[in-house]
């Protein structure tokens, strides 16, 4: 009798541990929502300022100058933005995609074990730098090896920035598609080996249209991962909102204005601190878009094996 | 510093678990006068457990069904079959361990003492505790054995007077005690597998059940300890009812009194269902079973 | 017969052209690799260069100056850094340990809401850190908690970084531990959570340990989330509670960059060679902790 009274008062503290469980998972969910919400609530004001067309397609914009309190001395198009964090990241994807893919296949077909032991924690060193450093590097240590090779007229420029944001983002793609590529089964690696092909055949025509899927979710991620880049772009590509496809000029990325904006004086609620809920709003619909394409991929990638 | 494992981890879905997802709780725990109070009936051929028309899904898959069987005090059952029958199953029904299993499902009733154990007010855990189980594989915790054997008592809140003495007796009744005395603190992983799993037996002891299911126990262990261990089952067949699912038919010849046969049937999906064939005593079933199949299997000819 | 053998036998017996080619795409493949370590190497190197002259007493102990900058130092930045990682991993961890045991040991995985929670998860993992400051500086620094820009806000931030990254290197290292010990666990009438909270989990701590420094270190070397949630001040007093403002080595870092005499840069420099040995440190013991008590199942 008395067994049975004791084990009813721990089933009660059971469900409470279930649902405190519940609860810190549930945050999760609670934050995407404060998440949609911090960004969506300041865009009800901006929009009824700016016409939405002239923020998406206006080629200019000049919302950390001017009056601070006014809407209408400033221009309002974010393409300059849009295209400069396009531009660097294009930049980055031109060293990462290569050296990631070629670092990968390396690890995955190619080097022994002790080799992977002593690769992996490079590639995490890589990928664990601060960006502010990255940044700081790229201004003060890259820019300058660059200049004369290209040039870069001024100190800031989006060349520099660029590439070494391209270098950060190698351990992501090279590892993701590391993965994929070990997710291959030996079979197939063994079957065509059995047929007379060599291991860069096998590499190229088996392994690499196999993974295909999981190294495109992870070029994707390391796509969202460039746009989403702030402290690299802050730095070093300057503050300069200005729509220019030549990488060896100054611009600004959506990330680095939210960046200038934050930290300098603007007001409350004025017209550019509205801007920056704008930018923001923007950055994530685009990194959620992407991110959402990756975890698809991966999972098409999962059924087929 | 790396971003790179979480990225990884970020792409990968997590796969659900089989068979490591409960869903259901009990609700409060009702009071059970008599029968659960440990008094264990007098009389050798009564009944401890009964399944009547037991059925179990899996999902819409059907497992097995209409299993009518009842396993006598201190009895040694065996269940025996060919692959898929449903035996497992069906040994896992005892302790609601299949719970476990999402979406599996029962009907029909398994009963304990005379209590439904499926019953709403049951206490699932109570029920673990008083039909105890001993797996495939030994699974020791990553723990001294002494802990490993403690580990049920103290969880269950079982008061006794001195742990010490405790694991010991469980320790003795696996026949585990003399190798094992002088080194209660080491890791139950520097037993061998026989070791392993009179450990895992004499864990299950330690809890003072009435019941014991053992789901193929001696199938990963060499000859020896094999054998070790159907000795020590007539032996615990003194304070328990012991329940063995196993592949072995020598062995169930060997160590049971009764024997209850499955088999696996196709069902009309092309799939394969379980049903009890005969149960009888297992003199009987080895010499002159009353069914064809029964007779079939044990000459070999299928399974 | 004898011919289809010699022909099946002629690569062996040493084609060349293939293998020119095969040579040269290794090679390229070992290029790639050397390139992104020769990288690795040239930051690495710069930063030691560059860092060391002002690596000194006077870094650690002493406030910025404009006036002085040559025996400045960032010590405000690195007691703001202590401040704000020790919040960030008070909250962080208990957290991210308990959703990832709910969503590992309890959640049935075919019910909808488990499935929208583990999605988000997910998801949170990818978002850019800048958006966590813009969360933060909406609900915590402004609207409705108000606390200001100060070392909570910062840590809070952070914490809701790094929550995604805990919680799924936390399930990975609980489903590590095999089924068996938890079937075994439960046979015996535990609970779930005494399951859980006496086997699963002692079992799994080098593993969340590890998970979780990782996460913490990449936490200290973020700037841009703090940046949002008022980090930048330039601030001369050591930060000395939750409250205070603050700011910490990464922004710190940030703000020495427009400073255009050498003297800032050096001292920028050097902040950085700091701010990189604490984080070498940190994985290494990561992954000391990994290699010395992951448990071989």
């Amino acid at each position: 009798m008395a067994a049975a009274l004791t084990a009813h008062r721990r089933r009660v503290g059971e469900r409470v541990i279930e649902a405190v469980l519940f609860g810190s998972a549930a945050l999760s969910v609670l934050v995407t929502a404060g998440i949609v919400v911090s960004l969506l609530a300041p865009l009800g004001t901006f929009f009824s300022h700016v016409n939405p067309f002239e923020f998406l397609f206006g080629t200019e914009w000049t919302a950390a100058f001017g009056n601070k309190a006014s809407w209408d001395d400033k221009k309002w198009g974010v393409l300059p933005l849009v295209v400069a964090t396009f531009m660097t990241t294009a930049l980055a994807l031109l060293v990462a995609v290569p050296l990631g893919l070629g670092t990968a296949m390396l690890l995955s077909e190619y080097a022994s074990r002790r080799l992977r032991r002593v690769l992996k924690p490079m590639l995490e060193i890589l990928a664990g730098v601060p960006t502010v450093v990255y940044g700081f590097i790229a201004l003060t240590a890259v820019t300058p090896l660059l200049k004369p090779l290209f040039g870069i007229p001024e100190l800031y420029n989006m060349l520099a920035p660029g590439l070494v944001m391209g270098f950060m983002i190698v351990p992501t793609i090279a590892s993701l598609s590391e993965d994929a590529m070990s997710a291959v089964p030996a079979a197939l690696r063994q079957g065509s080996f059995a047929l007379g092909a060599n291991r860069m055949k096998t590499t190229l025509r088996v392994v690499f249209p196999a993974a295909l899927s999981g190294i495109m979710a992870a070029i994707v991620l390391g796509i969202s991962r460039a746009v989403g880049e702030t402290m690299i772009m802050a730095v070093a590509v300057g503050n300069l909102a200005q729509l220019t496809v030549d990488p060896r000029q100054p611009a600004q990325t959506m990330t680095a204005f939210i960046a200038q904006i934050a930290s300098g004086d603007a007001p409350v609620g004025s017209p550019v601190y509205y801007s920056l809920f704008a930018v923001g709003a923007l950055l994530f619909v685009i990194t959620f878009t992407m991110n959402l394409a990756s975890i698809r991929l991966v999972r098409k990638f999962r059924q087929a094996y | 510093m790396s971003r790179a494992p979480v990225e990884r981890a970020l792409v990968t879905t997590p796969q659900p678990e089989q068979g490591g997802r409960r869903r259901r709780h009990a609700a409060a725990v009702r009071s059970m006068a008599g029968a659960w109070s440990g008094a264990v009936p007098a009389i050798a051929s009564e009944s401890v457990m009964t399944l009547h028309d037991l059925s179990v899904y899996y999902g819409d898959f059907l497992a097995v069904h209409d299993v009518d069987l009842h396993f006598g005090y201190r009895e040694i059952t065996a269940l025996i079959g060919p692959s898929g029958c449903g035996k497992s199953t069906v040994l896992r029904c005892l302790n609601r361990m299949n719970d476990l299993i999402i979406g599996a499902r029962v009907e029909g009733s398994v009963t304990y003492h005379g209590v439904d154990i499926y019953g709403p007010d049951v206490d699932v855990i109570e029920v673990r505790r008083r039909v105890g189980m001993v797996f495939q594989k030994p699974n020791p915790f990553p723990k001294s054995i002494y802990d490993n054997i403690a580990y049920g008592p103290r969880v269950t809140g079982m008061k006794v007077a001195s742990m010490a003495e405790t694991v010991e007796h469980a320790l003795r009744s696996a026949a585990l005690w003399d190798e094992v005395k002088d080194k209660l603190k080491e890791n139950a992983y520097s037993l061998s597998g026989g070791q392993q799993q009179r450990l895992c037996i004499a864990r299950a002891i330690a809890t003072q059940p009435d019941v014991i299911l053992m789901d193929e126990p001696c199938s990963s262990l060499d000859p020896i300890a094999t054998a070790k261990i159907e000795d020590l089952m007539h032996s615990l067949a003194d304070e328990f009812t012991i329940i063995i699912v196993t592949h072995n038919m020598q062995q169930a010849a060997r160590v049971s009194q009764r024997t209850a046969f499955f088999t696996a049937e196709a069902d009309d999906q092309g799939g394969r269902v379980g049903r009890l064939v005969e149960v009888d005593e297992t003199r009987k079933i080895f010499s002159n079973p009353a069914k064809k199949a029964t007779e079939d299997y044990i000459s070999g000819r299928f399974g | 017969m004898a011919t289809a053998t010699l022909a099946a036998a002629r690569p062996i017996l040493g084609g060349r052209r293939s293998d020119i080619r095969s040579i040269v795409f290794a090679g390229i493949l070992w290029a790639c690799l050397a390139a992104a370590c020769t990288f690795l190497f040239f930051v690495l190197a710069v930063i030691v260069d560059k860092g060391v002259d002002r690596f000194d007493a006077n870094l650690v102990n002493r406030p910025p100056s404009t006036i002085r900058p040559a025996t400045a130092g960032v010590a405000p930045a690195i007691y703001g850094t202590l401040w704000v990682i020790g919040m960030t991993a008070l909250i962080a961890l208990p957290l991210g340990i308990a959703a990832a045991i709910y969503l590992e040991e309890y959640a049935n995985p075919r019910r909808w809401y488990n499935r929208l929670i583990e999605v988000n998860v997910q998801n949170l993992a990818a978002v850019p850190a800048i958006i966590y400051g813009i969360l933060t500086l909406a609900f915590v620094v402004r609207g409705p908690i108000s606390i200001g820009a100060v070392a909570l806000a910062g840590s809070i931030a952070l914490a809701l970084l790094i929550l995604p990254v805990i919680i799924i290197t936390t399930r990975e290292a609980l489903r590590a531990v095999p089924v068996e010990i938890r079937a075994g666990s439960l046979a015996l009438g535990a609970t779930r959570w005494q399951t859980v909270w006496r086997q699963v989990l002692p079992a799994a701590v080098p593993g969340i340990a590890t998970g979780s420094i990782l996460a913490l270190s990449r936490a200290i070397g973020e700037a841009a989330p703090l940046i949002l949630v008022g980090a930048t001040t330039f601030i001369t007093f050591l930060p000395d509670g939750p409250l205070s403002r603050y700011t910490v080595l990464p922004v710190q870092i940030y703000n020495l960059v427009p400073q255009d005499r050498d003297a800032f840069r050096d001292l920028a420099y050097a902040a950085i060679l700091l701010l990189i040995i604490i984080l070498l440190a940190m994985n290494a013991l990561a992954i000391w902790l990994r290699n010395r008590y992951q448990h071989r199942w």
